[in-house]
């Protein structure tokens, strides 16, 4: 009995050698590709490095830290890149809900209704962008002149609100698709059940749909506020980030390609990657009791 | 696995090898950075002088983007990496200090630099200098005059001020007005601030580029941005406009007057003909009655790259890129100025399709140049960032200028 358990033992770890061993190459190629670079980002975020001056280089510690965190250019593109996401996403969030349920209601053209809600997804996002840009146009664009500005793109409030409508428009689909399958989660009996008991229209959404929607809407909304978060190409396109209307990866891209300062440009990319990182833990942390593959306390 | 590592091998070996020079297999392939010149003018000279090389090189032409910044970054990201295509860079003629302090170009040797640059305009030959040694050969200059509508404007305005008056006159007779002027966060705002303080009797730096100057022709230079901002006379999508935009409006008719490169002639006589008949042209309007303007200089040069195999077929092909013919058709086809001296005067050349030549030579000699400092594309962008949009342009902007300035040219702090 006792040699029987031991040999099970002594086969049960032959086999997690065996799965680390498989394992390894896909573990060590991931860190390769991954680990270097942000490794190389933070080694590089301790040094004065300006490919203009390369014989200037040296170890300063946090210093360019501290030159980013002082300045009111980080603090003024994270506040926009804050405002983009945040109003962004709650707008797709309402428009998408009201989406999926539309269309997990539609009886006829199904498959019709969800193929032309797609289609701003599949058009690639500085095509879109582009599209948004010559629209807003003055005196050529089809859009230019709706809000009496002039040139909407060259003010901080209407360019933002231009990026946040190019953005909505963009994605407000992918959110609808997430959240379409979260409905398929909730069962038709329990609905029928609600109504049964009197519930309203309003209460089976807010009772019934959403909490048992609630991983899916975690994950939703995970995806769309990083994305959100990591806006580049949008407004690389619509402003350039001009007059203020610049988020963070757009002033970690200058700082890096244009001023070609790679030791603040390295701090910068570190601080976003810290404050995605902290957002994503937010998330999980506020809302991981839902989270797909969690405990789920219900 | 073994054999992929081998293949490997073998193809680099096989590469350095014919590095080595190309002898007796086959002419040498060089590569040209250059943007895409709409008229085609550049790449005819690539053939031209592929095929008169007598089989020593042949020039490849990869195309960059129109836009010099977006030229400045393609060109960046390869030369960091130390890419050995790059044979002959394309080089905006602000960039030579960078490139030069970042051991990314060749400097010419003396002798060589002589015979290159022989007969060139002396202000064109110094925007490819840096610290008494040629690191790029002049192929085309630039410079904005300031172009105007014969049949609205008689009398083309002396100063910024009577340009503004016109506008002002023209708008109340209801005739088109605007003036038509970079203004968008960009590169083209930072010449139109340097133009501004340069014919007001000043600098934005000092001449070694070590110390902020602005001062009062800064002042003067922002008022005037303020008051074609508060005129009839700024295009209401002014703030947004780059110069292909000002070329544009001008061609609809739009515009009395435009400040803007001599690209827009050949360009106005293939899209409206009738306007281009009427278009004259004058020195750029000065801020100090009296005393010339100080249009500031552009242009492109090239260089060599410093990691380039091919350094004397290289320099050999520059030669013949930047020669007087090549230098002609570019001018004629593609409105580029060119930087052989005697051009200017030779009737030939002017009759062919150069009438403005006196005046762009009188305006190259009155140029203005932008900041020398290796960090000159920070500093660009702290000028544009503060003063834009121009209707927000101030007097008090100008402290805060200062700063900017002072940290960019020290690579402190971040730029917008």
């Amino acid at each position: 009995m006792t040699a029987n358990r031991a040999e099970l033992s002594a086969r049960a770890r032959a086999e997690r050698r065996l799965g680390w061993a498989l394992c390894a190459p896909a573990v060590i190629v991931i860190l390769a590709v991954t680990g270097y670079p942000v490794g190389y980002a933070v080694y590089l975020s301790l040094h004065r490095y300006d490919l203009r001056f390369p014989a200037d280089s040296e170890f300063v510690g946090l210093a360019n830290y501290a030159t980013v965190l002082t300045s009111s250019l980080w603090w003024q593109a994270l506040a926009v890149t804050v405002i983009i996401a945040v109003i962004s996403v709650t707008i797709q969030f309402v428009l998408g809900l009201t989406l999926a349920l539309a269309m997990h209601r539609a009886l006829i053209g199904r498959g019709l209704i969800r193929t032309v809600i797609l289609i701003p997804y599949g058009i690639v996002t500085v095509v879109a962008a582009f599209g948004w840009r010559y629209a807003w146009t003055p005196d050529t664009g089809y859009l230019s002149g709706l809000f009496g500005d002039a040139a909407p793109l060259t003010s901080q409030v209407h360019g933002i609100a231009v990026i946040i409508l190019a953005e909505v428009w963009k994605t407000t689909p992918f959110m609808a698709l997430l959240l379409l399958a979260g409905l398929a989660l909730v069962p038709e009996d329990l609905l029928r059940a609600a109504k049964v008991d009197g519930a309203t229209a309003w209460q089976r959404l807010t009772r019934v749909i959403l909490p048992l929607m609630k991983p899916a809407i975690l994950v939703a909304l995970l995806f769309r506020v990083l994305d959100a978060f990591r806006i580049f190409d949008s407004i690389y396109v619509l402003t350039a980030g001009a007059y203020d209307t610049r988020s963070v990866s757009i002033l970690g891209y200058d700082n890096l390609f244009t001023a070609l300062n790679l030791g603040v440009g390295s701090s910068l990319s570190v601080l976003i990657f810290l404050v995605v990182a902290l957002v994503a833990f937010v998330f999980v942390k506020g809302f991981g009791a839902a989270a797909p593959g969690g405990e789920g306390h219900r | 696995m073994g054999a992929l590592v081998l293949a490997a091998v073998l193809a680099l070996g096989a590469c350095g090898g014919s590095g080595g020079g190309g002898g007796g297999r086959g002419p040498v392939r060089l590569t040209w950075y250059v943007y895409n010149e709409s008229s085609g003018s550049f790449a005819k000279a690539a053939a031209d002088c592929s095929a008169a090389s007598n089989g020593r090189y042949t020039i490849g032409v990869n195309m960059l983007p129109n836009d010099s910044d977006g030229q400045r970054q393609q060109l960046v990201r390869r030369l960091a990496a130390e890419d050995s295509s790059m044979d002959i860079l394309t080089l905006d003629v602000t960039w030579t200090a960078e490139f030069a302090e970042a051991g990314w170009t060749v400097p010419f040797p003396a002798a060589e630099a002589r015979r290159l640059t022989d007969g060139m305009l002396p202000a064109a030959v110094r925007t490819g200098t840096w610290e008494n040694q040629l690191h790029a050969v002049p192929l085309n200059t630039n410079v904005q005059l300031l172009w105007y509508r014969k049949d609205l404007v008689p009398r083309p305005p002396r100063t910024w001020d009577e340009m503004l008056a016109d506008a002002r006159r023209l708008a109340e007779q209801g005739k088109p007005h605007y003036v038509e002027v970079q203004g968008a966060q960009y590169e083209g705002y930072t010449v139109l601030f340097n133009s501004l303080v340069a014919s007001a009797g000043g600098q934005i730096l000092n001449e070694d580029g070590s110390q902020v100057v602005l001062g009062a022709p800064a002042r003067k230079a922002v008022e005037a941005i303020r008051a074609l901002a508060h005129s009839p006379a700024a295009d209401p999508s002014w703030s947004n406009q780059r110069e292909d935009d000002n070329r544009l409006a001008f061609e609809t008719g739009s515009a009395a007057f435009q400040l803007n490169y001599p690209f827009i002639y050949p360009s106005a006589r293939q899209n409206n003909p009738k306007l281009a008949e009427r278009i004259g042209w004058a020195q750029w309007p000065t801020l100090v009655p009296g005393q010339p303007s100080h249009s500031t200089i552009g242009g492109y040069n090239l260089a060599i790259g410093a990691h380039s195999r091919h350094r004397a077929e290289a320099a050999t092909a520059i030669e013949c890129l930047t020669s007087r013919d090549n230098q002609i058709r570019d001018a004629i086809d593609g409105g580029l100025p060119p930087t052989i001296e005697d051009l200017y005067t030779d009737q030939e050349f002017i009759d062919g399709g150069y009438p403005f030549a006196s005046a762009i030579y009188t305006a190259l000699r009155n140029a203005g140049v932008r900041p020398r400092t290796p960090a000159y594309q920070s500093v660009s962008l702290q000028i544009a960032h503060t003063l834009s949009p121009p209707s927000s342009a101030s007097l008090g902007r100008l402290t805060e200028l200062r700063g900017a300035i002072a940290d960019a040219i020290e690579s402190k702090g971040l730029v917008p």
